[in-house]
């Protein structure tokens, strides 16, 4: 009877609502399309960082992104954290080393540069955010550290309930792979300022970045091909690990954390139908007992 | 209804503590001897599941409060140190962000719960008005804890609510500017937003207190309704509430753990891991899940203070529902229409939720605006009619009758339905 009622319930709720979100759907589809969803290995319960597409990613990264954006958040030993990109502690020493890091000041007061060390973060591309606009022309390049997670687009309903089930959480790296792809021709009837590029994942469609990536720009060691489709979701990947360095760990201890429950739960709920067994089966041995 | 035993200390040290402090006679009265319906149902188990809940948001936020740096120039780069230097911080952080999420789900299934069986009628009326006292201060802390992280979201969601109370007329302004510690939303609105998210939950656990003491006063309704009237109508709460509620603690716990470790940033909004930029607004300002409803609510009412009115009047309605409802029957179980209703108004809650989390355009607002009517019909109107108009269904005589025989009483002209 209540289960009926609570269909029911939900059936005036699904009524109310479909037509709405159809609505709103529509009024989206032709500003903004939907991010392609790509296969990550992070994906899922059982998901984790592929190491080598990590290292691949930070190569783009080095080499690409770090002209313009900071990862003010990680520090040189990150390199060498288990659950990431896999490298040693003096691979990672090696890596700093070739930084130069502004300290100071010294005995005599004056600032000076030295090789990175592991407990140094990433260096800033840029003094300051004004120093970043007066370059890029107007845009601040936002800093990389947890952009994985503060990106994002609207799944809409009925899709955000599903994503529960399916434990669809991705949609950071899957916005950020398909922006770095989104570049095309303007439309001809659109104004764009200067500065500004026309991107069709971006909101509003004029970003301030310029394509980044080209077809062969980055050489990769491991045979991995040279593409731009390639460099976006390496360096989309690497973001991720950038921006939730423990989710190989929290992945991990979930599964150890659900069987855990799971069987707690099993034996609490048989302790449970034992004790009440006496009450439910003879309810009138307990009216003959007082 | 004295309860099933009384307590007779067993070991020499509790008998010498027994005749100074008698905290062991208390405990035992309470959580052992205490006289709990036979026939509670699984929907009753969530009152444990919140006290449990209160304890891991109190353990948690201890400890996150030891990492924490209430500054704007600090705080968000904290979290972050908290996520990924201090040891299992992404743990205790997740924890503490989706248990106060969980903390809401089962405050909301509480609420309905006692919505559908009456269980704020006469005499729990007190009890009842306490639930919604902490319900109120658990949004107030959970409002307060959102700013905390200091991101996006954090920013112009305490900027969006402060700004209500520039609606009361006249002293509106100078209140915002007192609330904020500034002119602006600022360092000193983080740091007393911080003082007061840590000292609200323990205000919360007094007043579980007084809410449990005034339960154990009158003792738990039950799906029928119908007062408990001899000891075969009850169990006592050791083990048989115990192992009941305990069980449906560790399901709820699955729950938990299924968004804490595989879908920790489900419940929150991307904006808020960009740190707080007066500059710059979101294009949707959205609060938390929990309070969209009264978001939709809010934004339903053109006039800013109707709307703010409207926002109060909606969770003040709550205090009054024990006079609000004239049934003298309680469980919805033999009221065929309020059960109607009831499914009716729930249904009503979670479209207003899914509008307040839209954008206030359009078919939106008009959708928000007739939920917004329905939801105060459903106290002012409904309700108090209902109960005049509406002819219940026979009402079992005792607890142990409707356990036994079904539900419908001894003697009454129709046939006895089948035992499920």
């Amino acid at each position: 009877m209540t289960q009926q009622r609570t269909i029911l319930a939900l059936a005036i709720v699904g009524a109310f609502a479909l037509p709405l979100a159809a609505d709103a759907q529509q009024e989206h589809s032709h500003e903004t399309p939907t991010p392609p969803r790509v296969s990550w290995s992070f994906a899922g319960p059982f998901g984790h960082y592929d190491q080598a597409q990590l290292q691949r990613g930070f190569k783009v990264y080095r080499e690409v992104c770090s002209n313009c954006h900071s990862l003010s958040l990680l520090h040189f030993r990150n390199l060498a954290d288990p659950g990431g990109l896999g490298y040693s502690e003096a691979q990672a020493k090696t890596i700093a080393a070739e930084y130069k890091i502004k300290d100071g000041p010294n005995d005599q007061g004056e600032m000076f540069e030295r090789p990175g060390r592991l407990a140094d973060a990433f260096p800033k591309p840029f003094e300051n955010d004004a120093a970043a606009k007066a370059v890029t022309g107007g845009a601040l390049p936002p800093d990389m550290s947890v952009l994985a997670k503060a990106r994002g687009y609207e799944r809409g309903f009925p899709l955000f309930i599903f994503d529960i089930f399916t434990q669809y959480n991705e949609e950071g790296p899957d916005y950020i792979a398909a922006l770095i792809q989104g570049y095309r021709e303007k439309p001809a009837d659109m104004k764009i300022p200067e500065n500004a590029h026309y991107n069709i994942y971006f909101p509003g469609q004029m970003i301030g970045m310029p394509p980044p990536l080209q077809n062969g720009q980055v050489t990769y060691d491991d045979g991995s091909p040279a593409t731009v489709a390639q460099y976006a979701q390496d360096v989309a990947a690497f973001l991720m690990w950038a921006a939730e360095p423990h989710l190989d760990a929290r992945k991990r201890i979930g599964f150890q954390v659900m069987v855990f429950l799971i069987i707690f739960a099993g034996l609490l709920y048989f302790t449970k139908k034992k004790i009440w067994k006496e009450v439910e089966l003879h309810p009138e041995m307990l009216e003959k007992k007082s | 209804m004295s309860g099933h035993a009384t307590y007779q200390p067993q070991s020499r040290f509790m008998q010498w503590m027994e005749r100074r402090l008698p905290i062991g006679g208390l405990v035992y009265s309470s959580f052992v001897a205490y006289p709990t319906p036979r026939n509670l149902n699984y929907w009753w188990t969530f009152g444990g599941i919140l006290s449990f809940m209160l304890g891991v948001q109190i353990v948690t936020g201890i400890i996150l409060a030891m990492h924490y740096t209430p500054h704007v120039d600090y705080a968000f780069n904290s979290v972050e140190t908290i996520m990924r230097d201090v040891n299992y911080g992404w743990l205790l952080r997740y924890l503490h962000a989706n248990g106060a999420a969980m903390f809401f789900l089962a405050v909301y299934v509480h609420i309905f719960r006692g919505m559908y069986y009456g269980s704020y009628k006469e005499p729990r009326e007190v009890l009842w008005i306490l639930g919604v006292i902490i319900y109120l201060l658990m949004m107030a802390t959970g409002f307060m804890g959102y700013v905390l992280p200091w991101g996006q979201m954090s920013f112009w969601a305490a900027t969006v609510i402060t700004n209500l109370f520039s609606a009361i007329p006249g002293v509106g302004e100078p209140i915002v500017t007192w609330l904020w510690g500034g002119y602006a939303v600022g360092n000193p609105t983080l740091n007393r937003f911080y003082s007061l998210h840590y000292l609200l939950p323990f205000v919360i656990a007094g007043v579980v207190v007084l809410h449990i003491w005034a339960l154990h006063m009158v003792g738990q309704n039950n799906p029928t309704g119908v007062e408990p009237k001899k000891d075969t109508d009850t169990v006592a709460f050791t083990p048989y509430a115990t192992i009941k509620d305990t069980f449906m603690m560790i399901v709820f716990c699955i729950v938990f753990a299924w968004f804490v470790f595989y879908l920790p940033n489900y419940l929150g909004h991307p904006d808020n891991y960009i740190p707080a930029n007066p500059g710059v607004t979101p294009t949707h300002i959205v609060p938390e899940w929990y309070y969209l409803p009264f978001y939709a609510i809010l934004r339903a009412i053109p006039n800013k203070l109707l709307g703010v009115c409207a926002l109060g009047a909606s969770i003040a309605v709550l205090a009054f529902l024990p006079w609000l409802d004239t049934s003298r029957v309680r469980s919805a179980r033999y009221r065929p229409l309020y059960r109607q209703f009831f499914w009716l108004f729930v249904a009503v809650c979670l479209l207003l939720g899914y509008l307040g989390s839209q954008p206030p355009e359009g078919g939106y607002v008009i959708a928000a605006r007739i939920c917004t009517v329905y939801y105060f019909a459903h106290f002012l109107i409904v309700l108090p009619l209902l109960g005049l108009f509406e002819t219940p269904k026979p009402v079992p005589n005792s607890i142990t009758e409707s356990v036994l025989h079904g539900d419908v009483p001894l003697g009454a002209s129709a046939p006895p339905p089948a035992k499920a």
